[in-house]
C-alpha cells in the first residue's frame, strides 16, 4: 500500500458569478503519475492553481494536505519550497536569456548577490543530462524549439528539488517525437520516486503513462479510475457525461469542380534567404471537399498556408494561385480575402483574435465591408451579423458583447470560425482547428466543417492529430520538409500509410 | 458625447417591476466607468467652486477654461488614436510650437515679394500650416509604420528636431502680433445673429444679465438633435428586437445631459457667447466620436491596437492605417499650434514645449490603455478638462506652481491606478 502524498479535500473556488470548483476531492499517491482530464473550462487548471498557491489560501474553501500536513500556501514560492512545481501550458521562459540563466531564474547560484557562473553552468549541465537534453547551457532559449524548451522547464523544476511535478498540457504544442520523449522522461522520473500530475487532452497519452485518472466535469470531480480500468471510451464518457459513439460526425461528400489550385509554389525562409522552406508544391481543392495536409511538426504546412494567404510568411515566393479557374493575386491578405481565400490560424490567441474586444467586433473585422457603406458601419447590421454567426457556430456566451479573452478555448475557436465564415470565402484553410480544445467542442467544430462542405465550400485542414485527419477529410496530402510526398483518398489512408510516405521521403532525401 | 452602452441583462417589457429596477442598477453598473469619469469632473468642478469662493463657475472663468485648454483637447483627439493604436507621439508639443512659429513667419516675419504676398493671408497661411503639420506627422508615421522604428524613438527625435527648428526660424525671438483675422481663431466669439436678450429679472448688483441668444439657440438645437437621435436609435433597436437600456435610465441620461448642456450654454451666453475655438473643437470632437464608433477606419485602429498580428491576418492594412494616424496627429498638432499662437498673439521659441505631456496625461486619465486597443474620445476630452479645471482652480486658489505639478502627477497616477484596479476586480 503506497502512501498518499497529496490530498485535496472539498475544494470550492468561486469567481464573480461562476463556481469554478465545487467540493472537489483529489488523492495523489506517492510516486504515481496521476492524470487529470476534463473538458476546457471544467476547472482542471483552476484546481492546479489552488494547489500551487496561485490562488492563495483563504481565496478558496477546503483543505490541502501534503505530506501529512495541512498546507496554507500564500504564493507559488510557498508551494515550491515544499517541492510542488507547476509547469504551465504557456512556458515561463525568458527568450533572450540562456538555458542556464533560465534554469536558475529566481534561484540564482550566487554568493552575496554575485552570480557564480561556473556553478551555474555546471549545475545546468547536470540537470540537462537528467532530462536528456543535449544543448550547451549558454544557448539562448529563443534558439531552441518548443520541445526542448519544455525540457528546460522540467530541468528548472528539478533544480527546485521537486517532489510533486505538475504539468499543464505539456504536449499540446509538441511534435509526436518530442511528446514521446517527454512521456518517457516522466516514466523515468517515476522510477526515481517523483510524483507527477499531468493535465492532458490527449487520451492516448494518458492511457499510456498514467497510473490513475481523475476526471473533472463542470467543476466537480466525477471519478478516479485505476490503470486497469482506463480506456479512452470510458474517459470520454466520463468527461462529456454521455457516450460519444462517434467522435467524428458522419457526412456524405458531394464533391464538385476544382475551386483552388496552387501550382509550383516555392517559398524561402523570411530571415535566411538561402533556406528553402516550401519546394514545388502543387495542390488542388474541389468544391464541397475537405482535404487534409498531414505531416510532422516543422514539415512546412503552416508556412505553406500562410505564404499562400497574402504572403504572410517567407520571402522570394513564386508560384501561381487559381480560384475557380481564374489566376488570382494573393500578394496581400486583403486581396486574398477578396479573392475568396480565408485562413484560420493555428494560434488563435496570438494571430487570430483581439482578446480585449468583444465577440461582435471580432466577428466582423475581416469583412467590415459587409456591415458598412462608404466606410460608415451600420451598428444594427453588425449586431445582426454577430448574433447570426454566434448562433450558427453555437458560441456559448452571455451575449455578443462578451470579451473574447474571457471565453474558453473552444468558444474562442468558434469566434475565429465565425469571423472567417462571415467573410464568406470559397476556400477555407483551417490550421489546427481543434488544438487545445475539448472533445465536445471538437465535435461541434467538425460539425461546422461538414456543414460548410455541404454548402459547397472547399476546406483545407492542417492537423497534427492523424486520427482527426482520417476522421474528417475526403482526401489527404502528406507533407515533409516542404514537399508534398504523398496524396491519397482518405478511404485508403491509415496512420501507417501516412508515416510510411514520410519515412520513404526522408530516406530519399538523405 | 454618446457612449455605446452595452445592453444589459434581458430587460424586456414582459418582466415584473422588481426585475426592472434590478436592470436599472445593472445598467448603471455596466456603464460605471463611462459615467464615473464625468462624475469625477463634475465633483472636481464643485470642489473648486467651493474653494475658490464661487469664482470657478463665473461665466468669464468658464470661457477662460475652454480657451486655455482648447489646444490640449485638439491634440488629445489625435493622441487618442495614436495611443489606441499602441503607439505614442512625443513630438506634438514641439511640432505645435514649430507650426506656430511657421504661421508667425508667414504672416508677419517674412517679407514676401509682391507676387508671393498672398502667402501671408491668414487663410492661406493657415492652410499651409495644416498641410505642413500633416506632412510632418506623415513623415514620422512613414518611418514608424513602414520601417518599424518604435514611435517612442521616432517622435523623441522629432521633438528635438522641431524644438530646434522653431528656434531657428524665429531666430530666437518672439514674432508677433498676428493680423486681427488670425487672432479671431482664439480670441473671437461667434456673432450674435439673433441679437442679445436682456434679462432684468436676473440682475445682479444693479448689472443686467445680457444673454448671447445665438449661443442659447445653438445649444437648444443641439439638445433637440441629441434627443431625436437617441429616441430614433432606441426605436430601431426595439424594432429589431434587441435589448435596450431601461426606460428610466434613458430618460435620466437625456435629461441630465440636456441640463448640463443648457447650464454651460447659459454660462457662456451670459459672458460673450460661444468662442470660435469651441465651435472648431465641438466639430472635431463630434467627428472623432463618429470616427471611432462608426467608421471602418476607426474600428481598424482598435483592432490593430488590440492585436496587431491578428489585425494584419484579418486583411487590415496595418502599415497604412498607422501612417494615416500619425498624419492626422500632425495636422491636429498644427491646428493646436495655431490656436496657441493666436491666443498669445505671438510665436515664441518656447511655445508648445512640454505640451505633449499634458496631452498624453489627458488621454490616460480618460481611460486609454498604454498597451493599446482601449480608449474613448469622450474620455480623452473629459481627461483634458479634468487637468484644465485643476490648473485653473489651483491657480485661482493661489496654489504654488510646485504644488500644482505634484498634485497633477498624483491625480494622473491615481486615475490610472483606479482604472486598472477596477478592471482587475471585474475580470
Amino acid at each position: 500500500m503506497t502512501k498518499t502524498i497529496l490530498e485535496m479535500r472539498g475544494i470550492t473556488k468561486t469567481f464573480p458569478g461562476v463556481k469554478a470548483l465545487s467540493d472537489v476531492n483529489l488523492d495523489v499517491r506517492e510516486g504515481e503519475i496521476h492524470a487529470i482530464c476534463g473538458e476546457n473550462g471544467a476547472g482542471k487548471s483552476t484546481l492546479m492553481k489552488v494547489l500551487s498557491g496561485v490562488y492563495p489560501t483563504g481565496s478558496y474553501d477546503g483543505q490541502i494536505i501534503y505530506q501529512g500536513e495541512e498546507q496554507h500556501f500564500k504564493s507559488i514560492s510557498d508551494s515550491e519550497h515544499k517541492g510542488i512545481v507547476i509547469i504551465h501550458q504557456e512556458l515561463a521562459l525568458v527568450p533572450l536569456l540562456s538555458i542556464a540563466e533560465n534554469i536558475f531564474l529566481g534561484n540564482e547560484q550566487a554568493r552575496g548577490g554575485i552570480i557564480d557562473w561556473d556553478e551555474t553552468r555546471d549545475g545546468a549541465r547536470k540537470l540537462l543530462k537528467m532530462v536528456g537534453l543535449k544543448e550547451d547551457p549558454d544557448t539562448l532559449i529563443t534558439n531552441i524549439g518548443v520541445g526542448k524548451q519544455q525540457l528546460v522547464e522540467i530541468a528548472k523544476a528539478l533544480s527546485k528539488q521537486v517532489q510533486l511535478l505538475i504539468l499543464d498540457e505539456p504536449t499540446a504544442s509538441l511534435s509526436e517525437k518530442d511528446s514521446q520523449a517527454l512521456l518517457d522522461l516522466l516514466l523515468e522520473f517515476k522510477k526515481q520516486g517523483i510524483t507527477s500530475i499531468i493535465i492532458s487532452h490527449k487520451l492516448n497519452e494518458i492511457s499510456r503513462i498514467a497510473d490513475r485518472v481523475t476526471v473533472i466535469r463542470d467543476g466537480k470531480a466525477i471519478e478516479t479510475m485505476n490503470t486497469e480500468d482506463i480506456t479512452e471510451d470510458r474517459i470520454i464518457t466520463s468527461m462529456v457525461g454521455r457516450a460519444l459513439n462517434d467522435r467524428y460526425p458522419k457526412r456524405t461528400p458531394n464533391v464538385g469542380e476544382v475551386v483552388l489550385e496552387v501550382r509550383n509554389w516555392n517559398v524561402f525562409h523570411p530571415q535566411h534567404r538561402e533556406r528553402q522552406i516550401i519546394r514545388d508544391v502543387n495542390i488542388n481543392l474541389r468544391k464541397g471537399e475537405v482535404v487534409g495536409i498531414a505531416g510532422l511538426m516543422g514539415s512546412g504546412r503552416t508556412e505553406f498556408a500562410m505564404s499562400v494567404f497574402g504572403k504572410s510568411y517567407g520571402q522570394k515566393i513564386s508560384g501561381e494561385v487559381f480560384v475557380n479557374g481564374q489566376k488570382v493575386d494573393t500578394s496581400s491578405v486583403d486581396k486574398s480575402i477578396r479573392n475568396g481565400i480565408a485562413y484560420a490560424t493555428e494560434d488563435r490567441k496570438t494571430y487570430g483574435l483581439n482578446l480585449i474586444d468583444h465577440i461582435k467586433h471580432n466577428t466582423t473585422i475581416a469583412n467590415l465591408m459587409g456591415v458598412s457603406r462608404w466606410g460608415v458601419i451600420d451598428d444594427l447590421a453588425e449586431l445582426d451579423a454577430a448574433n447570426d454567426y454566434r448562433k450558427k457556430t453555437n458560441i456559448r456566451s452571455s451575449s455578443v458583447y462578451q470579451v473574447v479573452g474571457n471565453l474558453s478555448g473552444g468558444n474562442q475557436q468558434k469566434v475565429v470560425l465565425s469571423k472567417w465564415l462571415y467573410a464568406n470565402p470559397d476556400v477555407l484553410i483551417l490550421d489546427e482547428p481543434t488544438r487545445g480544445i475539448d472533445v465536445g467542442a471538437k465535435y461541434e467544430i467538425y460539425t461546422i466543417i461538414n456543414q460548410l462542405a455541404a454548402q459547397g465550400k472547399a476546406i483545407l485542414v492542417i492537423s497534427s492529430e492523424m486520427p482527426e485527419l482520417l476522421g474528417i477529410t475526403d482526401r489527404l496530402y502528406v507533407m515533409n520538409e516542404g514537399r508534398i510526398v504523398g496524396e491519397m483518398p482518405t478511404s485508403e489512408a491509415s496512420q501507417e500509410k501516412i508515416m510510411r510516405s514520410i519515412v520513404r521521403a526522408e530516406g530519399k532525401a538523405s | 458625447m454618446t457612449t455605446e452602452t452595452a445592453p444589459t441583462g434581458t430587460g424586456s417589457a414582459a418582466q415584473p417591476a422588481q426585475a426592472h429596477e434590478m436592470t436599472l442598477i445593472g445598467a448603471l453598473r455596466a456603464n460605471m466607468r463611462d459615467y464615473g469619469l464625468l462624475l469625477a469632473l463634475i465633483l472636481i468642478m464643485l470642489f473648486f467652486q467651493y474653494f475658490t469662493n464661487g469664482v470657478l463657475f463665473k461665466p468669464v472663468n468658464l470661457t477662460n477654461i475652454i480657451l486655455q485648454n482648447s489646444y490640449i483637447i485638439v491634440m488629445a483627439l489625435g493622441m487618442l488614436l495614436v495611443i489606441v493604436a499602441g503607439h505614442i507621439d512625443l513630438s506634438v508639443g514641439s511640432v505645435s510650437g514649430f507650426i506656430g512659429a511657421l504661421a508667425a513667419m508667414l504672416m508677419v516675419g517674412w517679407d514676401f515679394p509682391p507676387e508671393l504676398a498672398f502667402l501671408a493671408h491668414p487663410l492661406i497661411a493657415g492652410a499651409i500650416c495644416l498641410v505642413a503639420g500633416a506632412a510632418i506627422g506623415a513623415a514620422q508615421g512613414y518611418i514608424i509604420a513602414y520601417h518599424r522604428v518604435p514611435a517612442f524613438i521616432v517622435t523623441l527625435a522629432g521633438m528635438l528636431i522641431f524644438k530646434g527648428l522653431s528656434l531657428a526660424i524665429l531666430a530666437g525671438k518672439s514674432v508677433g502680433p498676428f493680423p486681427a483675422e488670425f487672432q479671431m481663431l482664439s480670441a473671437g466669439f461667434i456673432p450674435d445673429i439673433v441679437g442679445p436678450i436682456t434679462m432684468p429679472w436676473l440682475a445682479e448688483n444693479g448689472q443686467n444679465v445680457v444673454l448671447h441668444s445665438t449661443t442659447m439657440v445653438i445649444a437648444i438645437l443641439a439638445i433637440v438633435g441629441m434627443v431625436f437621435f437617441s429616441i430614433r436609435g432606441r426605436g430601431r433597436r426595439l424594432a429589431r428586437g434587441y435589448d435596450v437600456e431601461p426606460f428610466s435610465l434613458f430618460i435620466i441620461k437625456n435629461v441630465v445631459i440636456a441640463a448640463l448642456v443648457l447650464f454651460f450654454a447659459y454660462m457662456l451666453a451670459s459672458y460673450r457667447g460661444l468662442p470660435n475655438v469651441l465651435v472648431v473643437m465641438g466639430v472635431l470632437i463630434a467627428f472623432f466620436v463618429f470616427m471611432t464608433k462608426r467608421l471602418t477606419f476607426g474600428r481598424r485602429i482598435y483592432a490593430l491596437g488590440g492585436n496587431l498580428k491578428a489585425a494584419a491576418l484579418s486583411g487590415i492594412k496595418t502599415e497604412r492605417t498607422t501612417f494615416y494616424i500619425f498624419a492626422i496627429m500632425g495636422a491636429l498638432a498644427a491646428l493646436a499650434g495655431m490656436i496657441y499662437a493666436a491666443r498669445l498673439n505671438s510665436a515664441t521659441p518656447k511655445a508648445g514645449q512640454g505640451l505633449e505631456l499634458d496631452v498624453i496625461a489627458a488621454v490616460f486619465i480618460g481611460g486609454a490603455s498604454a498597451l493599446g486597443g482601449v480608449g474613448q474620445v469622450a474620455g480623452a476630452v473629459i481627461g483634458a478638462f479634468i487637468m484644465g479645471v485643476m490648473n485653473n482652480g489651483m491657480s485661482i486658489m493661489g496654489v504654488n506652481i510646485d504644488w500644482q505639478q505634484m498634485i497633477k502627477g498624483v491625480v494622473l497616477l491615481a486615475a490610472v491606478f483606479f482604472d486598472l484596479y477596477n478592471k482587475n476586480r471585474s475580470a
